[in-house]
C-alpha cells in the first residue's frame, strides 16, 4: 500500500474520529472556560485526574457511565478550584493553571500508586465496546468512520451541537460570553460576573474530565503514567485554531485526529527510513503552525485573562 | 466577596500568610499519608531526616537543588517581563545536546578552557529554543504558553531521536544514551567522594548575576517595565520586543545551564530520563521565590529537601513518593494565595450593588 492509498481506507477515517473524540471534549471545555474570560491550563491535569477516577470507579466495579459521571465530577472539582483561585481572588491564570495541572497529575498518580503498589502489568477494565448504528453504519467508509464508533464518540458529537445551543441559544450562554467580552456590561445587566465565571469554568473542566475518561473507558483499558501526553496542551491550541467556535473546534480536532491517524500509517509505511520520533513530532509541530496562522486573525474574548473586580474600569 | 488593597502591610501578616500557606499544605499531604496507613508524623520525620539529618542526606539535597536553581532563575527572570516561558525543560536538553556533542571528544581542550566553552555552548542552545517561541509572540502574536508547553515534548523525542541515531553511544549496548563526556568536560566535586559538584557553585554565582542584572543594569528595569506594562513601556521609549528578545536569551540561557551541569557534574551522559521535570518543577521555585534571584536559591533548596526525603522515605515508610510532587504543587497554589492576601484583604459584606 502506498502513501495515497492509505487515505481511502475506512479505518484511516474511523482511527482519525476515535483519535479526536477525547480531543473534542477537551478543546469544547477549553473554549468554555476562555469565552467566559478565564485561561485553563489546568486541563491537561484534569484529564489526567478524569482519566484515573473514570478508571477506577469501574474498576471498584462501577458501570462505565459512572464513571464517566466521576470523571464529570472530578473535573469539576478541579475547576471549581481553579476558578476560585483565579476569578474572585485573581491570581495569576497562568500559575495557577500550571499549579492545577501539576497537582491534579500527582494527586492522580499518587492515588494510583496507592491503590496498587506493586503491579507490574497495568490492571484492565472491560472497556466502552462499538456501538453499530443500524442502517447508518453500512454506508461504506462514512458508515465506519462515523457510526460504527463506542458511545463516548457519540457523546462527543452531542456535545459539540449542546456547547453550540447553549453558548449561541441561550441567556445562560449569552452570559458565559458577555462576562468574557465585556463584564462591566454584564454586571450593569444585573449578570453576577464572578458566579458566572466560575460555573463556565467548572462546566468547562467538566468536560475536559470526560476527554480524559475517554482514554482510560474507550480508546485503551487501564490507567498508565503520562497517558494524556500533550492532549491538554494541544487542544488549547485547537481552541485558537478554532476561533473559539464549537464548529470549528470540531473540524479542528478531526482535522488533527486525521493527521495522527495518517502520520502513525506512515509510520509503518517509512519506518525504516524516517525515525519514528520524527512522525510522533509532527502532530506538536502542526499545532504550533496551526497557532502561527490563526494568530494573526485570532479573536481573542476580550477579556480573557483579565481579572474582574466589581466597580474598577 | 470582594477584595480590598491592604492600605498597611504589617510584618505579622507579609511573614505568617506565607508560613501558614506553607503548613496548610504540609497538613492537607499529612492527611493523605493518613490515607496510606502510615502515621504522618513519623513520615514527616522520615523526610526531614532523609533531607537533612546527615551530610550525606544534605549534600544529596544541595545536589538536587542545583538543576533547580537554574531552572528557577530562568522562570523567573522571564516571568519578571511576563514572557511565560514554561518551556524550560526543552531548553534544558537543548543545553545538555549541545554539551555531549561538544564535549564528548569534538573539542580536546583542557578544562579550564573547554568547560567555559561548554557552558557557552549550553546557554546558546537553551537560548535558541525560546527564542522561537519569543519570535512567534513579537511577530506574530502566539501566545507562548501554548508554544513553549508544545515544544516541550518536540524537545524530548528530539533528544530520544538523537540518542538512537547520531549521539548514541556505541558501546551502551543498545541503550539510549550517550557517550560519557570526556574527564576534560567534567566538573570537579565539590566535597571529596560525594555527589555534590562545582555546578553549584556555578548556580550560586548565576543567581547573583541575575541579581545584578536585575538591580542595577539597564536590562533589569526595561524587563520590569515591559512586566509591569507593555504599552505603556512603548510609549516611554523602551523597545519592547527587543527587551523580550534578551530576556528569552538570558533565560533560554540558565535553562540550557541546568542541562549542561547535570550532564558534565552529575549523570556524566545524556539520558532520556536526565530531567524528572525540573522545567515544571523551576516554575514552583520561581514563584515560591516571588521571582527574586536569592530566593530562588532558598525555594530550590525547599523544593528539593521535599524530593529528596520522599525519596528515602518513600523507601523505608511504603508511602509513594509521588507525595513529594503533591506537596510541591500545594505549596505553588497556596503560596500564590498567601502573597495575594498579604496585598488585598476580603470583605464579605457587600455594599450594595456596584
Amino acid at each position: 500500500m502506498d502513501a495515497l492509498e492509505i487515505l481511502f481506507t475506512a479505518s484511516l477515517w474511523a482511527a482519525a474520529v476515535r483519535i479526536a473524540s477525547p480531543l473534542i471534549f477537551a478543546t469544547l471545555g477549553e473554549l468554555i472556560c476562555e469565552r467566559a474570560g478565564v485561561l485553563n491550563l489546568g486541563i491537561e491535569g484534569i484529564m489526567t485526574a478524569g482519566a484515573f477516577a473514570g478508571w477506577l470507579t469501574v474498576f471498584l466495579g462501577g458501570d462505565l457511565w459512572l464513571g464517566v459521571a466521576v470523571a464529570a465530577l472530578t473535573g469539576a472539582a478541579f475547576g471549581l478550584l481553579h476558578g476560585f483561585l483565579v476569578v474572585p481572588l485573581g491570581l495569576s491564570q497562568h500559575v495557577t493553571g500550571i499549579g492545577i495541572t501539576l497537582l491534579a497529575t500527582s494527586l492522580s498518580y499518587y492515588a494510583y500508586r496507592l491503590s496498587f503498589p506493586q503491579v507490574t502489568s497495568p490492571p484492565r477494565i472491560e472497556p466502552f465496546q462499538p456501538w453499530p448504528i443500524p442502517l447508518l453504519s453500512d454506508i461504506p467508509v462514512i458508515g465506519e468512520a462515523l457510526f460504527r464508533q463506542t458511545p463516548l464518540t457519540y457523546l462527543a458529537f452531542v456535545a459539540v451541537a449542546v456547547v453550540a445551543w447553549l453558548l449561541y441559544r441561550t441567556p445562560a450562554g449569552l452570559a458565559i460570553r458577555t462576562v468574557g467580552e465585556n463584564p462591566q456590561a454584564a454586571e450593569a445587566q444585573g449578570i453576577d460576573v464572578i458566579w458566572v465565571r466560575i460555573a463556565a469554568v467548572m462546566f468547562g473542566s467538566a468536560l475536559m474530565g470526560i476527554g480524559g475518561s475517554f482514554l482510560t473507558l474507550s480508546a485503551f483499558n487501564s490507567f498508565f503514567f503520562e497517558m494524556i501526553n500533550g492532549r491538554g496542551w494541544i487542544a488549547v491550541a485547537l481552541v485558537v485554531f478554532g476561533s473559539w467556535r464549537p464548529g470549528k473546534a470540531l473540524l479542528g480536532a478531526f482535522l488533527f485526529g486525521a493527521f495522527d491517524a495518517y502520520q502513525l500509517r506512515l509510520q509503518q509505511l517509512a519506518g525504516a527510513y524516517v525515525p519514528y520520533q520524527v512522525f510522533l513530532m509532527l502532530p506538536f509541530i502542526l499545532s504550533i503552525f496551526a497557532l502561527i496562522v490563526m494568530s494573526r486573525r485570532a479573536a481573542y474574548p476580550r477579556a480573557l485573562m483579565i481579572p474582574y473586580r466589581k466597580g474598577e474600569r | 466577596m470582594r477584595l480590598e488593597p491592604r492600605g498597611k502591610r504589617p510584618l505579622r501578616i507579609l511573614i505568617g500568610y506565607p508560613v501558614a500557606a506553607l503548613a496548610a499544605s504540609v497538613v492537607f499531604c499529612a492527611l493523605l499519608v493518613m490515607l496510606s496507613g502510615a502515621s504522618p508524623f513519623s513520615v514527616l520525620g522520615l523526610m526531614v531526616k532523609g533531607a537533612l539529618g546527615s551530610q550525606f542526606a544534605f549534600l544529596e539535597t544541595l545536589t538536587r537543588a542545583t538543576p533547580l536553581i537554574f531552572t528557577g532563575l530562568a522562570v523567573a527572570v522571564a516571568f519578571r517581563a511576563k514572557l511565560w516561558n514554561i518551556g524550560a525543560e526543552a531548553q534544558l536538553y537543548a543545553g545538555a545536546v549541545m554539551t555531549v556533542v561538544l564535549g564528548t571528544g569534538l573539542l580536546p581542550l583542557p578544562q579550564p578552557i573547554l568547560i567555559p566553552v561548554l557552558m557557552a555552548a549550553a546557554m546558546l542552545g537553551g537560548a535558541l529554543v525560546l527564542s522561537v517561541p519569543t519570535f512567534l509572540k513579537t511577530r506574530f502574536g502566539v501566545d507562548e504558553v501554548v508554544t513553549t508547553l508544545l515544544l516541550n515534548f518536540v524537545a524530548v523525542l528530539f533528544v530520544s531521536m538523537l540518542l538512537e541515531g547520531p549521539l548514541k553511544d556505541p558501546m551502551g549496548l543498545g541503550w539510549p544514551q550517550s557517550r560519557k563526556v570526556i574527564p576534560e568536560a567534567q566538573l570537579p566535586k565539590l566535597v571529596e567522594g560525594k555527589r555534590l559538584h562545582f555546578g553549584f557553585v556555578i548556580a550560586i554565582a548565576a543567581a547573583l548575576v541575575v541579581w545584578f542584572i536585575e538591580r542595577k543594569a539597564a536590562l533589569g528595569y526595561e524587563m520590569r517595565a515591559v512586566g509591569h506594562n507593555p504599552k505603556a513601556a512603548s510609549f516611554a521609549g523602551i523597545p519592547v520586543s527587543l527587551v523580550l528578545a534578551k530576556t528569552a536569551l538570558l533565560s533560554g540561557g540558565l535553562a540550557g545551564l541546568a542541562g549542561m551541569t547535570e550532564v558534565t557534574g552529575l549523570k556524566g551522559n545524556l539520558t532520556l530520563d536526565l530531567s524528572p521535570g525540573f522545567g515544571y518543577t523551576g516554575i514552583v521555585v520561581a514563584m515560591l521565590a516571588l521571582l527574586h534571584p536569592m530566593g530562588v536559591i532558598a525555594a530550590a533548596i525547599f523544593v528539593a529537601a521535599i524530593f529528596v526525603g520522599a525519596d528515602a522515605m518513600s523507601r523505608t515508610a511504603g508511602v509513594p513518593s509521588y507525595i513529594a510532587h503533591v506537596m510541591v504543587a500545594l505549596s505553588l497554589l497556596s503560596m500564590v494565595t498567601a502573597v495575594m492576601l498579604t496585598r488585598y484583604r476580603i470583605r464579605w459584606q457587600s455594599y450594595g450593588r456596584a
